[in-house]
């Protein structure tokens, strides 16, 4: 007999019982205990076909390999730099790995990235334990950025600031006229000539953090946007 | 000399009025607030983060560090002495074993996990709401956990039995002791149990069938401050 205790999308918390039976199989952050599924972080759930797992709303970035990420730089080394990218262990940028121009084994690496540079990276690779991660600036959009406000969000809802191939993302630079680098870290860097509009997008980026699970998001952002440009 | 009635008017086998808030501290992973009667407890945590110094990394799982402080102005009037004490000591080490069994420190390898309860205002049972308070925070701050922490103290008054003892109880004269119980009430595991006074089998027995009772209330309150962070409008 196998029932499932908890509808698609309700929210949950550690310990919490999701299904019973053998018919259903744990996804991520949900563990089996007997012959029941049991949620181990606050998040919502998500059920596709048999597979039960939960979408955290809260904690800190996991560095997965591939993930574009926003890091400062906090040294400097003969050989590369040491990224914090807001994880326990700071990120490697190797030389090789820097830049797509050939950089001197004597050169200056101040003047490619400098102490508290924001740069925007790629994770290429993550050691099982964590502790050992490589980043990479070879790629597109891969980038040092300039002057700007850089804010942090929870790392689950980068998606939701992103939206649908980008959305809401572009909805907010089209209202605001500014630019922003959303990191899967979430960190969000966002500059633009008006202060006003810089602190406008700041805004509308914190609230799709706090409302991001309530439906009709992108409306309610929308109408936010446009609120506050009249 | 039998006590019979409590003090505040409760009934043997109820609780203090309780309150419960998560995400109190915007810096910290996570944080939470914990209430019952005159205790207030409230909990940060931080983390993970890279643990020094180097040598106490384990690098097969992460550590979880508990901090308990009572604020000086906490107590009844006198001043509570700050900084590190051998009681705070004791019940910071206490409160790590007693939330370790349900959080899955290999997830966060060479890593620490820290944990802050500070008592802001107190009236006994103090390591049990601490306990509550951080297993909150832990949930909060997204660390994987079997199940949540309750907590609750148990006393004997007299030949009493009673739920949640304030201080003006556990200074009563006629025979006390005080157990304070922390369970994981899914599995029924008990990680936190100690007793100060003495106790019969039975009593012990029945304190602790009492302390589950009102854990399972208790329970209720955190998962209801976890999700009303999360509800919509």
């Amino acid at each position: 007999m196998t029932t499932l205790l908890v509808e698609d999308k309700t929210i949950v918390v550690p310990g919490e019982e999701l299904a019973e039976g053998m018919e259903y199989l744990p996804g991520s952050d949900v563990i089996r205990d007997g012959d029941k599924l049991i949620s181990t972080k606050v998040g919502m759930v998500s059920i596709q076909n048999h597979l039960v797992k939960i979408i955290p709303l809260a904690g800190k970035y996991m560095p997965k390999k591939n993930d574009i990420v926003l890091g400062k730089v906090v040294s400097m080394g003969f050989s590369g730099w040491r990224v914090d990218i807001d994880w326990a262990f700071e990120a490697n940028l190797a030389l090789r790995d820097a830049s797509s121009d050939f950089i001197e084994k004597t050169a200056d690496l101040a003047q490619y990235y400098d102490y508290e540079d924001w740069i925007v990276c790629q994770i290429t690779s993550v050691s099982a334990s964590g502790k050992l991660i490589d980043l990479s600036m070879k790629g597109p959009g891969l980038r040092k950025l300039g002057p700007g406000r850089m804010i942090h969000v929870t790392p689950s809802k980068v998606p939701r600031i992103i939206g649908k191939l980008g959305s809401m993302i572009s909805m907010i630079k089209e209202a605001t006229g500014t630019k922003i680098s959303v990191g899967q870290n979430g960190l969000v860097w966002i500059s633009g000539e008006d202060p006003q509009k810089e602190l406008l997008a700041v805004h509308a980026v914190k609230k799709i953090e706090t409302e991001s699970h309530i439906s009709g998001l992108t409306d309610r952002i929308k109408a936010f946007l446009e609120g506050a440009a009249q | 000399m039998n006590y019979k009635e409590r003090y505040d008017g409760r009934k043997v086998d109820e609780l203090r009025p309780i309150e419960a808030k998560v995400g109190v501290i915007p810096r910290a992973t996570g944080s939470a607030l914990f209430k019952i009667g005159k205790t207030h407890a409230l909990a940060a945590v931080y983390g993970p983060r890279e643990l020094y110094p180097q040598f106490l990394q384990d690098p097969q799982k992460g550590i979880l560090r508990c901090n308990y402080n009572m604020l000086a102005f906490s107590g009844a009037g006198e001043r509570v002495r700050p900084g590190p004490s051998r009681r705070s000591r004791e019940i910071s080490f206490v409160m790590e074993k007693a939330l370790l069994p349900v959080i899955d420190m290999e997830a966060f390898p060479s890593t620490v996990i820290d944990v802050f309860v500070e008592l802001v205002q107190t009236d006994a049972g103090t390591r049990c709401a601490g306990i509550t308070a951080a297993a909150m925070a832990l949930a909060d701050a997204g660390i994987p956990m079997k199940d949540l922490i309750s907590a609750v103290a148990v006393g004997r008054m007299g030949g009493n039995i009673v739920l949640d003892v304030t201080k003006e109880e556990e200074d009563y004269e006629g025979g006390m002791a005080d157990i304070p119980v922390a369970m994981s009430t899914r599995t029924g595991e008990v990680t936190l149990l100690q007793d100060d006074g003495d106790l019969t089998k039975e009593e012990l027995m029945k304190a602790l069938h009492l302390a589950k009772k009102g854990c399972e209330q208790i329970k209720k309150v955190q998962i209801q401050a976890l999700k009303n962070r999360y509800k919509g409008e």
